[in-house]
């Protein structure tokens, strides 16, 4: 009896809390498709009296959110698939492979964890001055290409594959490009799907460097995109909502269909210390 | 012979591997931070960029006018006070989510726990702009809610007493899912055999988390306080969006959007650097002081 | 296995190429020239209205016109400059221009306005051409006018013995006393956003406030006259005539103001569309415009305001400044400057244009041309922006009762020494080597 009373209380917390949590999210996918003006008038309503694709329209036709969704695809994608490739080999070297210095640069990197990356922003925007890469999509993917968190997620996971796999392909005459192409990438392929997920949620979302970097609204992202929409449109709840969405749901799809991989990452960089 | 062939051959490869990556992270990341350093110790501004002669070597002089500077210390104590009040809530929410769903008697911990780690995926500058609306004085679904128990309406963002905690509550909203993932995994990881040990001698679920739980969570709750901590010393965009860079007051003004707004906006980058070094100083010894606390919690 | 590296290998190709096709193109394609004109706010959003007429006179030319929200304007700009990224022409606030000219971003304009049979510097405001001379060079086209005045409820000051608008801050003053003491508590005499710095700024430079000193070197905040003019405008809060809101606390200045939740509101004349547009329409005869009172009667009135508005301007970094000058000519053209008027309510800065019948027959934009003959520039300081933020959030403390006036003005004189330091210490350089 007692029992049953505290797993009652207990469902109650957890849905409340999901209920809590959600609420917002549900919030603005209903917002995004109310009639203009609907989201503000009191008392607020929480589902729309209809339901118009107009604001949708409107960030695509009028506001041009196609091509700030292709950029946000593209460096996504770009970043994901250039920074796995060079954390894979820098991981994988870290790993197995025997070079001098190998330890004390490790060291090194580790030590620069710590270091956060807003005090690198401002040269950065004058190297990329240098560079002639300001508002160009190199710009965004360059810095991105590859990172310590994952150079030190993939040498974790690398240390676990036997010497012995890599010594039998060498005596078999195998070259070490060959090695790390047909032996290690597949063997470390969970934390490569893993670091992949990471890097294009990373990316997607990221906000500071895309903000400063990009200046030509032809080059956008979308969370550059929409903070710069937002100060035109404040008034207008619901096409904001729609740009909102059209933001959030990309992401939010991905990791509900990726969800394990994330999750495994998550604890890989949480405990494998 | 053939050994040393094979050695150099390896370390050949080693070097093809690491090389990118290295580079990646020397050019883009290491450099921009030393040259940081460096720029702090100078007055690079706007005049600098129309004409190099004008750039001078200051020594410490920007960071001795940011130790003089109310803004800096307005900006580092609101800092403060987000990591101080948000960080233990967000963990204390974490918590209390990773237990709930790593309770024997939870029914579908999978649907919980995605719908509690959902907004941690999420893209912030999207999110905030949600809650901007949330929290609209007249028209936000925060402000009728709390009319329902009769709490009369708070106007959150243009308050400067109630802008921070706005802030506050997005961000472990935000947050707590990701935290509460590692802290579940944790609890996971800690043998059934204790808890049948405990309860034979007739702890009940309260002297069970005090007694077994939370010890050995311990290093999985240092490593899940230690991380919230760096991150939010770094809140940035929160504000930014949800209070226009820092309003009401610069009440929501932290030192990442202090640096942005020297820096970007007005080219104070000599200055902007400093305070960035400074951020950094912070978060170091921030960190340093909670494993230290740790270690001799432990000891 | 290795079907996956190749796999990998053609998505980073596809990436790569991708990539390349996306990078900056060059201005020119097929003998076309393509424009990047960057603008404002609402008359970026405008402005794309006029841009065909211009493309059918000029084959040749393509105008990519980019909106940039006015929150972050300015600092996008720098960015931009800084960044070696510019467009070819933007709309800039005449505020920025000393700025941008100092930044070396912006090209002079004097032999090109010389030689131009459209820009004729005898037909704009004086005060709003000064704006745009830096060191004795032109380096922007003013595009419109921006001073700000009255707008009050005729109806409201009837009823409170005030069938005409106040001609000086006495009788503003007790017509603000009236018109409070009728409205009771929860409403208004005046609404004056706390996070603006135009309407201390106006007050001050009403009363002769120099604002700065020594050849603008440092702040001169404490003069006698911006502390008279800092405690008339604290005052207002104070004895509650005024509410002490920011932008981001007003919900909807027309509603309120139709509501008489406010009977005065400062403000400038995209307001007059605005008002006309979103006001109820039993509120059509209940407001109008008045000129700035004057400090007493012992000075002219109207009571002078400050020159604002936007600029044409060309960078140095385009590679086509002649196609860009021509489009600054377009826009400059009377006859589109009315067409522009009517789009935005926003206000030509040429008299010529202020003959046709849409502006001279309208009785809400008549006041503004009288203050538009009574118009001064802000400080001409490359830190003008950042002083003039500087300017409200030192005097906010004050409004808001934790502060004193005197305490404010002394925080702000301080800050903006600061933020001048760099530019006394560029001066004295200058002075020492000669040039």
């Amino acid at each position: 009896m007692r029992k049953a009373l505290v797993s009652l209380g207990l469902h109650a917390a957890l849905v409340a809390g999901a209920v809590l949590t959600l609420l917002p999210l549900v919030w603005m996918v209903m917002a995004s498709l109310m009639p203009a003006g609907e989201a503000s008038s009191v008392p607020p309503p929480f589902f729309p009296s209809h339901v118009t694709f107009e604001h949708y329209r409107e960030l695509f036709v009028h506001l041009n959110i196609g091509r700030v969704f292709f950029n946000s695809a593209l460096l996504a994608v770009s970043v994901t698939v250039l920074s796995v490739l060079l954390n894979a080999m820098a991981g994988y070297a870290f790993a197995k492979l025997r070079f001098p210095g190998r330890s004390r640069i490790f060291g090194f990197l580790l030590g620069a964890l710590v270091l956060p990356s807003q005090v690198a922003i401002l040269p950065l925007f004058l190297l990329m001055r240098q560079l002639g890469l300001i508002s160009s999509y190199w710009g965004v993917i360059l810095p991105g290409m590859a990172t310590i968190f994952g150079i030190f997620l993939v040498r974790q996971y690398a240390l676990s594959i036997p010497d012995e796999l890599l010594d039998a392909a060498r005596i078999d005459g195998a070259s070490e490009v060959r090695i790390f192409a047909e032996i290690i990438m597949p063997l470390c392929r969970p934390i490569l799907v893993t670091l992949a997920i990471f890097t294009f949620l990373g990316t997607w979302n990221d906000f500071f460097w895309p903000l400063v970097v990009l200046t030509d609204d032809s080059k956008y992202t979308l969370p550059v995109a929409l903070a710069n929409l937002f100060g035109e449109h404040v008034q207008d709840t619901e096409l904001m909502m729609a740009g909102s969405v059209l933001t959030v749901m990309p992401v939010l799809l991905l990791f509900l269909l990726l969800q394990r991989h994330y999750v495994q990452g998550l604890l890989m960089g949480g405990l494998k210390e | 012979m053939a050994g040393e062939v094979k050695m150099s051959s390896e370390v050949r490869a080693a070097w093809l591997f690491v090389g990118p990556g290295l580079a990646i992270i020397f050019l883009f990341f290491l450099l921009p931070i030393a040259a940081a350093l460096l720029l702090s110790l100078t007055d690079f501004d706007l005049y600098a960029v129309a004409d190099w002669h004008n750039l001078r070597l200051v020594g410490f002089d920007n960071y001795l006018h940011l130790l003089r500077d109310s803004l800096f210390w307005k900006a580092m104590r609101n800092t403060f006070y987000f990591v101080l009040v948000g960080g233990p809530l967000t963990v204390v929410v974490s918590l209390a989510a990773a237990l709930m769903i790593q309770s024997r008697l939870t029914r579908f911990p999978g649907l919980f726990r995605t719908a509690f780690f959902a907004p941690a995926v999420t893209t912030l500058v999207a999110i905030a702009t949600v809650w901007r609306y949330l929290y609209h004085p007249n028209f936000g679904l925060l402000n009728h809610a709390l009319g329902w128990i009769g709490i009369a309406p708070i106007d959150w963002l243009g308050d400067t007493r109630w802008a921070m905690p706005a802030i506050i509550l997005l961000s472990i909203w935000k947050n707590f899912g990701a935290n509460m993932i590692i802290l579940a995994a944790g609890l996971q990881s800690i043998p059934e055999s204790l808890y049948e040990a405990a309860r034979l001698e007739g702890a009940g679920w309260w002297r069970q988390l005090r007694h077994v739980t939370l010890p050995m969570l311990a290093p999985t709750f240092l490593f899940v306080a230690v991380m919230t901590c760096i991150g939010y010393f770094q809140l940035f965009a929160e504000p930014f969006v949800l209070t226009r860079q820092g309003e009401p007051l610069n009440s929501t003004l932290s030192v990442a959007l202090l640096m942005y707004k020297e820096g970007f906006r007005f080219w104070h980058m000599g200055y902007a650097a400093a305070v960035a070094f400074v951020l950094f100083l912070v978060i170091l010894a921030a960190t340093t002081l909670q494993v230290r606390l740790a270690r001799r919690g432990e000891a | 296995m290795s079907g996956r590296t190749r796999l990998m290998g053609l998505v980073l190709m596809v990436s790569m190429i991708s990539l390349g096709a996306c990078a900056p193109r060059s201005g020119q394609t097929d003998g076309v020239v393509t424009l990047r004109f960057w603008a404002l706010g609402r008359e970026g959003e405008v402005v794309k209205d006029l841009i065909p007429e211009f493309e059918r006179r000029n084959p040749g030319i393509r105008v990519a016109v980019q909106q940039i929200p006015i929150l972050n304007a300015h600092e996008k700009l720098l960015t931009a400059c800084v960044g070696g990224v510019t467009p070819d022409l933007a709309q800039v606030g005449n505020t920025w221009i000393p700025e941008l000219a100092n930044l070396k971003a912006i090209a002079p304009l004097d032999k090109l306005v010389q030689r131009s049979g459209v820009v004729a510097q005898a037909d704009y405001f004086a005060g709003i051409w000064d704006t745009n001379v830096v060191d004795g060079s032109v380096y922007g086209v003013p595009w419109y006018v921006d001073t700000r005045l009255l707008f009050y409820r005729t109806d409201l000051l009837a009823a409170a013995g005030f069938p005409e608008p106040p001609r000086t801050w006495r009788q503003w003053m007790e017509a603000m006393r009236r018109v409070k003491a009728r409205a009771g508590p929860g409403r208004f005499a005046i609404l004056l956003p706390v996070d603006e710095h135009e309407q201390p700024l106006i007050l001050g430079r009403e009363l002769g406030a120099g604002l700065l000193r020594d050849g603008d070197r440092y702040g001169d905040f404490r003069s006698p006259a911006f502390r008279e003019a800092a405690g008339f405008y604290v005052g207002l809060f104070r004895s509650g005539l005024a509410p002490a809101w920011s932008n981001s606390q007003i919900n909807s200045v027309y509603q309120q103001f139709a509501a008489g939740d406010f009977a005065f509101f400062i403000t400038g004349p995209w307001n007059v569309g605005e008002f006309r547009r979103r006001l109820p329409p039993e509120m059509k005869d209940k407001w109008n415009t008045a000129p700035m009172p004057a400090p007493d009667n012992s000075r002219d009135w109207p009571g002078v305001s400050v020159a604002g508005g936007a600029s044409l301007a060309l960078f140095r970094g385009s590679r086509h400044p002649a196609e860009a000058w021509k489009l600054v000519e377009f826009l400059s053209e009377p006859a589109v400057q009315v067409q522009f008027h009517k789009l935005t309510g926003d206000l030509p800065p040429r008299a010529s244009a202020w003959g046709s019948p849409s502006l001279a027959g309208d009785p809400q934009t008549a006041a503004f041309r009288a203050q538009l003959e009574r118009v001064v520039p802000a400080p001409k300081v490359p830190e003008w922006e950042e002083i003039s933020i500087q300017i409200w959030q030192s005097l906010e403390p004050a409004i808001r009762g934790r502060s004193t006036v005197d305490a404010a003005l002394t925080d702000l004189d301080t800050r903006v020494d600061r933020i001048l330091e760099k530019r006394r210490k560029v001066l004295a350089r200058r002075r020492a080597s000669g040039r």
